[in-house]
């Protein structure tokens, strides 16, 4: 099966290891992701303003290219680009004046967007399709031992018009670790915001938050904790070592994106640049026998 | 005690409440303050007011004093105050639309030259967009 | 020698964790006059009742104690099993050894001894009972309704559509109450009067009601299913079996007066019916204000009359009616704005209560539904609201909730918006209790939509300054204290009950609570029944409630009416204090004694005679009587001592 793909800007950069072995994964799944010919940067966070269009020009503008390239469905792997294209196309939809006002400022003989001619899912969506028992059937490994805390954030399930599973109580990255032979640790912070962007201005308050998640997903028994969206990665991950600089007491818990625990269970070693790590996933990852 | 208020039906439908409303498309008097979304915010504990008190005051008219506040350049947008609202009220937007009020007067909460190149380097794109869609204009 | 049955209980552990029930039964097995003893888990079971009955056949036992909780709960249940084989029902007594006993005490010896002498003095008690038949009363099968508001009207109509004749007595000279004052009513906004008046016309056209209006009870005399009511009918100076209703009297009167109906707002003529759809519409003449019964001159409306209706020289008439049951159903009447000078003591004109702004409101009322204040006719444009006036405020009115006004409050600020759309509405409150159905939606509706803003605090103070009212309160959400400039100012004032509620209460031998309602026979099992047999209760003469819950007990009130109707006698309890006519010396001590007033001399005979339906068995007079001529069936002092020698020896 083929699918369109928008990878994002940092999908490129800082979450490079996300995109290679989600990519070598949804291959060895029977899925070849074609990346778009023409994207933008979708603006990470979805403009909640009402009165002002413009703000939404930017990731429409890549749904339509997406339909003129011929694509009804596209994929995204970073959360927060899922979360923005997705709602951006609903807002669209909702309402016929805003075509009207959006289509104005498109490419002049541009076909006119209604909003629904292309279908943004994410990854966990198309896991869904794809079969879990097939993910395991095809990935999983028996006798890995491995305690996994899956880690939603906010970007898959809010708001609830997105949410690709119970905003909460959602299930599936559980059975997706259960399936392919990890253990998924239950910890109440899974759903629980990482602090996002407040990185940059207030990063207290990431701090806080990253101690929080990884405690409680430490206290219940996780040797690693696994992730979809590359702004959680970048402040669970690297804030941790901060924390560690301040209280020497405080343990720190390996940070991966689902895909590339995948990837390793599946026996596809490369692909990884382990420099992206701040806390460094190795130790456990060979202890259990995966490197 | 802070000072007393003058409740006018003019204060209360003030012009900037007026421009809150259309920029967050929210009716914050459906608000009946069950405190649900302080309660599940998590970034509360660094904000001067809570959410819930953010829609109070702008229930009073109090709009200058919620613009004053810090609480909505603390909002993470993350969005579970409005998943949780059982008056099904985007709290968030009401946060956007205080932001956007101010933006749009040219002031720009947030100067990239005050990051230090050390840190602009070490920050994901992904960090640094995301926190300039919501605080610069 | 009698033969008894002791049946022990265990009630699971409630008896059985303190009381030794093995001992118990091992201790009384050879007390004289034990025929048989037994204890169970749970007597009050099937098969704890079916041990009993098996052991009255099978032994042909005489008397049963069954020592278990207090009689209270299942005397009735172990009398009918005792009856349903053959045993008089006033033969089996209960000990109490469980409220009485096990569940008052901790230690196990002592209860255990004490449940032993309990069982005991009941055993003695046995052993003298009577068989007793239950008193048979006849019936009147015709209800009286006190009270023509919504909750009368219902009672009425309700009573009537079973076939059975009622009499409505209401002291206005139209039927409708508060509830044809209202504007529209909550949370569905019908027109009050709309959906009130086909249900008076039914009234007014029922073959089974006599309407009895501008009438007030005078005496009640009798008991259950044999009530007599002297009722007043006042002086109406109209002849309405003449007048026809054309109005051509009130149209001429000369004289004004302010009209009750309209709260004051508007003025009615001196003779009047207090609004366009009254039932009966007929007028009747104020003569406190009627220039002829003031000087003697005028006679306006008697000489346009064209049906020579008018009478000024009609007097009070007393009517007497013989009912089987009576329902109260007096209603309210609003606290007055005068018991309350923290908001200006009814002083300034623009600070009114609750019904004035129905009036208000209302599109009959006195401006046509346009929206003006008292003062000087303006459309308010600031108007404040405030709930729990006089209400939950033990300290300087009334403990209780008056339970409409949240309601009715949400229903003016939102009515008030729908008039003035530019206009502000503000409400102070310390809760919003809005438990009915679809009660809570209006109230969201109302901050929702018409963002009638909600102020948690009640409200200092307020006066009058260039105008306007200016009110001082708190916010408790935000914290901040509030001062608005309101231009109106409408108080949620305590719901009371109605003026004459004592006396009608006293008339009827029914009781009245610390706040002035009327008592029901228990809160929760027996809400529409006063603790009088035969007197019911519904509406707010009982608690503050609004009109769903006032129809609906009005409706009980009036199934519990033609359950009464539907028996052919009423039967009464035997236990009731006889006289011995060998030792009664005539004194006639016992009959000042009696609350119920069961009791009279014979004066040629010389005794005192009972009469066996009215007295409750009380023992009053068996305690008064000098030379215990007095005695109570199966209570008698010889019983009584019996009883203490078992307990005592």
């Amino acid at each position: 099966m083929e699918i369109g793909y928008y990878p994002g800007c940092t999908l490129k950069t800082s979450a490079r290891n996300f995109e290679r072995t989600a990519l070598a994964v949804l291959e060895l799944l029977g899925i070849k992701a074609v990346e778009l010919s023409e994207w933008y940067c979708c603006g990470v966070n979805f403009s909640q303003v009402q009165d002002n269009l413009m703000l939404q020009l930017a990731p429409l503008r890549t749904l339509m290219k997406a339909r003129d390239s011929g694509f009804t469905r596209i994929l995204t792997l970073c959360t927060m680009c899922y979360n923005t294209l997705r709602r951006a196309s609903l807002f669209l939809q909702a309402d016929e004046e805003r075509q009207r006002i959006i289509n104005d400022f498109m490419d002049r003989g541009a076909a006119s967007y209604r909003g629904d001619e292309v279908t943004v899912i994410d990854l966990l969506t198309l896991f869904r399709e794809i079969g879990i028992s097939e993910i395991g059937h095809k990935i999983g490994r028996s006798g890995i031992d491995l305690k996994v805390a899956p880690y939603y954030g906010c970007m898959l399930l809010r708001p609830r018009e997105v949410a690709v599973d119970d905003a909460s109580d959602p299930t599936i990255m559980e059975e997706v670790l259960q399936s392919v032979g990890c253990q998924p640790v239950a910890y109440p912070m899974r759903i629980e915001c990482c602090g996002s962007y407040q990185i940059v201005n207030e990063p207290a308050v990431v701090w806080q938050r990253t101690r929080l998640i990884v405690e409680s997903a430490r206290q219940n028994g996780a040797e690693v904790m696994v992730v979809l969206c590359p702004l959680c990665h970048y402040n669970l991950d690297s804030v941790q070592l901060e924390i560690q600089r301040t209280d020497s007491r405080f343990q720190t818990l390996p940070v991966l994106y689902l895909t590339q625990l995948l990837a390793l269970l599946a026996g596809i070693g490369e692909g990884n640049d382990w420099s992206l790590h701040s806390v460094d996933p190795r130790p456990i990852l060979k202890a259990k026998g995966l490197l | 005690m802070a000072e007393k208020i003058i409740l006018t039906h003019q204060k209360i439908n003030g012009p900037d409440a007026e421009v809150i409303h259309e920029i967050s498309g929210v009716n914050v008097f459906a608000c009946y303050q069950c405190g649900n979304c302080s309660a599940t915010c998590p970034a509360v504990d660094f904000m001067d007011i809570p959410p819930h008190q953010i829609m109070r005051n702008l229930q009073l008219g109090l709009v200058n004093e919620v613009l004053n506040t810090k609480t909505p350049w603390i909002c993470l947008a993350c969005l579970s105050c409005s998943v949780k609202c059982p008056r099904s009220l985007d709290i968030a937007r009401v946060m956007e639309g205080c932001r956007n009020l101010i933006l749009r007067r040219k002031y720009e909460y947030f100067n990239i030259h005050t990051l230090d190149s050390e840190t602009r380097l070490k920050l994901p794109p992904i960090a640094l967009i995301a926190n300039f869609r919501k605080n610069l204009l | 020698m009698r033969k008894i049955g002791v049946f022990v209980c265990h009630c699971g552990i409630n008896i059985a964790g303190t009381v030794d029930v093995k001992a118990v039964v091992d201790l009384l097995k050879d007390y004289p006059g034990v025929a048989y003893i037994q204890d169970y888990k749970y007597m009050c079971s099937d098969p704890g009742q079916n041990l009993i009955k098996t052991k009255i056949k099978e032994l042909n036992l005489d008397g049963v104690v069954v020592a278990a909780c207090s009689p209270t709960l299942h005397e009735a249940t172990f009398r009918g099993a005792s009856e349903s084989v053959g045993l008089n029902p006033y033969r089996t007594e209960i000990a109490n050894i469980r409220e009485q006993c096990s569940w008052v005490h901790h230690d196990k010896a002592a209860a255990t001894a004490k449940a032993q002498l309990i069982i005991k003095a009941a055993i003695e008690k046995v052993k003298l009972d009577e068989e007793l038949q239950p008193v048979k009363v006849p019936i009147t099968r015709r209800a009286m309704v006190i009270g023509g508001g919504i909750a009368g009207i219902q009672a009425a109509l309700s009573i009537a559509n079973s076939g059975y004749e009622v009499v409505l007595v209401e002291r206005q000279s139209s039927i409708g109450g508060h509830m044809a004052q209202l504007s529209e009513t909550f949370p569905t906004l019908d027109c009050s009067q709309c959906i009130l008046t086909p249900k008076m016309v039914e009234v007014a056209q029922h073959h089974k009601i006599k309407l009895l209006a501008y009438a007030t009870v005078e005496d009640v005399s009798g008991f259950v299913g044999n009530f007599k009511v002297k009722i007043k009918q006042k002086a109406r100076y109209v002849d309405w079996d003449k007048c026809t209703g054309c109005g051509i009297c009130m149209e001429k009167c000369p004289v004004k007066v302010p009209s009750e109906f309209d709260e004051e707002l508007a003025n009615r003529k001196a003779i009047y019916t207090p609004f366009p759809q009254a039932v009966p519409n007929k007028p009747v003449l104020d003569s406190a204000h009627c220039t002829y019964f003031k000087t003697g001159k005028c006679q306006i409306c008697k000489k346009l009359c064209p049906f020579d209706a008018i009478d000024y020289t009609q007097t009070d008439t007393f009517i007497e009616e013989d009912v089987g049951a009576i329902v109260v159903a007096t209603g309210y009447e609003l606290y007055s704005l005068k018991s309350l000078p923290e908001y200006g003591g009814g002083k300034i004109v623009d600070v009114i209560d609750g019904l004035t702004f129905e009036r208000i409101l209302s599109a009959s009322g006195p401006y046509g539904g346009i929206v003006r204040r008292p003062s000087d006719g303006q459309v308010p444009r600031e108007v404040v609201f405030i709930k729990c006036v006089g209400s939950r405020d033990p300290e300087n009115h009334f403990p209780y909730c008056s339970k409409v006004c949240c309601m009715y409050t949400t229903k003016h600020a939102m009515l008030y918006k729908h008039r003035v759309p530019e206009g502000q509405a503000y409400v102070f409150y310390m809760d919003v209790r809005a438990d009915g159905k679809g009660y809570e939606e209006f109230y969201q509706r109302a901050a929702t939509e018409d963002q009638v803003v909600y102020l948690r605090g009640k409200v200092a103070k307020l006066y009058r300054e260039n105008g306007k009212v200016v009110v001082t309160g708190i916010d408790t959400l935000s914290n901040r204290m509030i001062e608005i400039k309101a231009d109106l100012v409408v108080l949620a004032s305590a719901i009371r009950p109605a003026a004459g509620i004592t006396e009608l209460a006293k008339l009827l031998k029914i009781g009245i609570d610390q706040n002035g309602f009327l008592t029901e026979a228990h809160p929760k099992l027996r809400p529409v029944e006063s603790l009088t047999a035969g007197v019911y209760l519904a509406g707010c003469a009982q608690a503050p409630r609004d009109i769903p819950d006032a129809v609906a007990q009005a409706a009980g009130a009036a199934a519990m009416v033609t359950t009464l109707f539907a028996r052919d006698y009423l039967y009464h309890e035997p236990i009731i204090a006889g006289v011995n006519t060998d030792l009664c010396s005539g004194c006639g001590i016992c009959v000042g004694v009696c609350p119920y007033a069961a009791r009279s001399l014979n004066r040629s005979k010389g005794v005192v005679e009972v009469n066996e339906i009215l007295c409750e068995g009380c023992g009053a007079c068996v305690a008064a009587c000098p030379s215990g001529a007095a005695q109570q069936k199966n209570l008698t002092d010889e019983q009584i001592h019996q009883m203490i020698k078992a307990i005592l020896t």
